[in-house]
């Protein structure tokens, strides 16, 4: 009987550790994505949704395969908008080295405007997207306006300091 | 737009009495003036169909669909038209495709558009149902989450639920959606022209991927023969009827997703039965495209909609790939 009480203590023990280990890698996912009015301007608008390699297409489909391929271990993604219009949506992927984030990095085209964030990044005039360490960020846009190239700046640095 | 949102919530409910319908209670060959062997597609545009903001002018997308249906139909009176296309008192399924996000999903104004004729044509708001993936998709096309059937219904397979038993063409073995296989007699497919990252080219026969369970599963070799032998399942082959694709916005690379910076405005609705036809007709859009901003083609890209060959070949069967096959109407 005692011995049976301990292996339930036990069994408990084992089922928090993990629990708690699971949600402290939800809330390190959650965590990079910057709180409404941390960013000037920008409201987060949506819960962070987490795709596990294995469920990305469930999210992006038939681009999975390409983070897939370049060894992406989940994907983190929120929506945003600016100043109650300009709506946007981040995605971080995390990759498994810095090595996947370099490889979607280059696919990048020609148009592209090299900019200072992590190890490196690109801005077009709807969108960024950057690397640092093994995370690959992208920021799109859903609109082009004016002030979309800084918004989009200024809510890159956000996400960037958190990495 | 208001007045067509209300027209959607609003609209009558008795059935207008359609003409003859073939035995499968379907509507029967919709263009009757091709000569036999070919198919027909119509390519409509309208270049002022985006206003200097991008933003779409809803009453020109209507007259667009009016004019590609007329000139696939032959019949010049928008209402004549679709009472041929679709069926007497049965489900219609307008299949959209959401799957790229808020830019680059089948447009709302096209939908709108679509359940308006409809109804016009006699079709009661409930028996159209709008559907895809799931409410995520739907969500990103503009669209409202809706299963009251007083009313257009619009909802997705994770509403519905897939078919326990799979079904099997080829490689392709698969749980079909239920809005698919138990909701609806005819499926119009509304599918958004995109550049694909391993396919190629996404546009009529690929937007079958939303209507499974595993997609993925049909992703290997740049989905070829998956997109083939999917559309030949029998159920998809027989309901999924007529196209109209939406080329109003599309990406020319960095699809399937919503890349902006290679976001481009063809203003074009692409029509057509057939699904083969209608999906060379927009690769070949989707090249020149290409070929005008300086991309190499997709076949140096490495990945050319091959898919789009064996939908031709002798075991499938399901359309013509061939341009001499092909009768194409630009208007």
């Amino acid at each position: 009987m005692k011995f049976s009480s301990n292996w339930k203590w036990a069994i408990a023990a084992i089922v928090i550790v993990f629990a708690t280990a699971g949600l402290g890698c939800k809330k390190k996912s959650s965590d990079v994505f910057p709180a409404t009015g941390v960013i000037t301007g920008w409201e987060k608008t949506s819960e962070t949704r987490v795709f596990a390699a294995s469920d990305l297409w469930k999210y992006i489909d038939g681009d999975a395969e390409q983070y897939v391929s370049a060894g992406v271990v989940s994907t983190s993604t929120s929506d945003y908008k600016y100043q109650g219009q300009l709506e946007a949506t981040v995605d971080v992927h995390t990759m498994k080295d810095a090595a996947g984030a370099r490889k979607i990095l280059e696919t990048g085209t020609s148009d592209a405007k090299p900019i200072q964030l992590g190890d490196e990044g690109m801005q077009y005039a709807q969108s960024i997207i950057f690397r640092k360490g093994p995370a690959l960020v992208r920021i799109v846009a859903y609109e082009s306006t004016p002030d979309a190239p800084l918004a989009l700046l200024a809510l890159a640095h956000g996400v960037e300091a958190k990495l | 737009m208001n007045s067509r949102r209300d027209f959607l919530k609003n609209a009558a409910t008795g059935a207008v009495l359609l003409g003859a319908q073939s035995k499968l209670g379907l509507a029967g060959k919709l263009d009757l003036h091709t000569e036999p062997g070919k198919s027909k597609v119509v390519i409509a545009r309208d270049p002022a169909l985006h206003g200097a903001t991008a933003q779409l002018d809803e009453k020109r997308v209507l007259d667009l669909l009016d004019r590609a249906i007329a000139a696939y139909t032959g019949l010049e009176k928008p209402i004549d038209a679709w009472k041929r296309i679709v069926p007497v008192g049965k489900v219609i399924g307008l299949k959209t495709n959401g799957l790229g996000g808020k830019g680059i999903s089948t447009h709302l104004a096209l939908v709108l558009a679509v359940c308006e004729r409809l109804q016009q044509a006699g079709v009661k708001p409930g028996e159209i149902v709008v559907w895809d993936r799931n409410a995520r998709d739907l969500i990103a096309c503009g669209l409202t989450i809706n299963t009251d059937s007083s009313r257009v219904r619009c909802y997705g397979s994770d509403v519905s639920g897939f078919e326990d038993q799979p079904v099997s063409f080829g490689t392709a073995n698969v749980k079909l959606s239920k809005i698919l296989t138990r909701e609806c007699a005819m499926v119009i497919g509304l599918p958004i022209l995109k550049d694909h990252s391993s396919a190629g080219v996404t546009f009529a026969m690929k937007n079958m991927y939303g209507v499974v369970e595993r997609p993925q599963d049909l992703h290997p070799g740049g989905c070829n023969p998956g997109v083939a032998d999917l559309n030949c399942i029998p159920v998809i082959r027989e309901k999924v009827r007529f196209t109209i694709g939406d080329a109003l916005t599309s990406v020319y690379q960095g699809g399937p997703g919503f890349h902006p910076e290679h976001l481009w405005y063809p203003n074009a609705l692409v029509v057509g039965e057939d699904r083969v036809a209608v999906d060379h007709t927009a690769w070949q859009m989707i090249e020149r495209k290409r070929a005008e901003a300086g991309m190499p083609a997709l076949e140096a890209a490495g990945r050319p909609p091959r898919y789009i060959a064996t939908a031709a070949d002798q075991i499938h069967r399901l359309g013509v790939n061939d341009p001499q096959h092909i009768h194409l109407l630009e208007i």
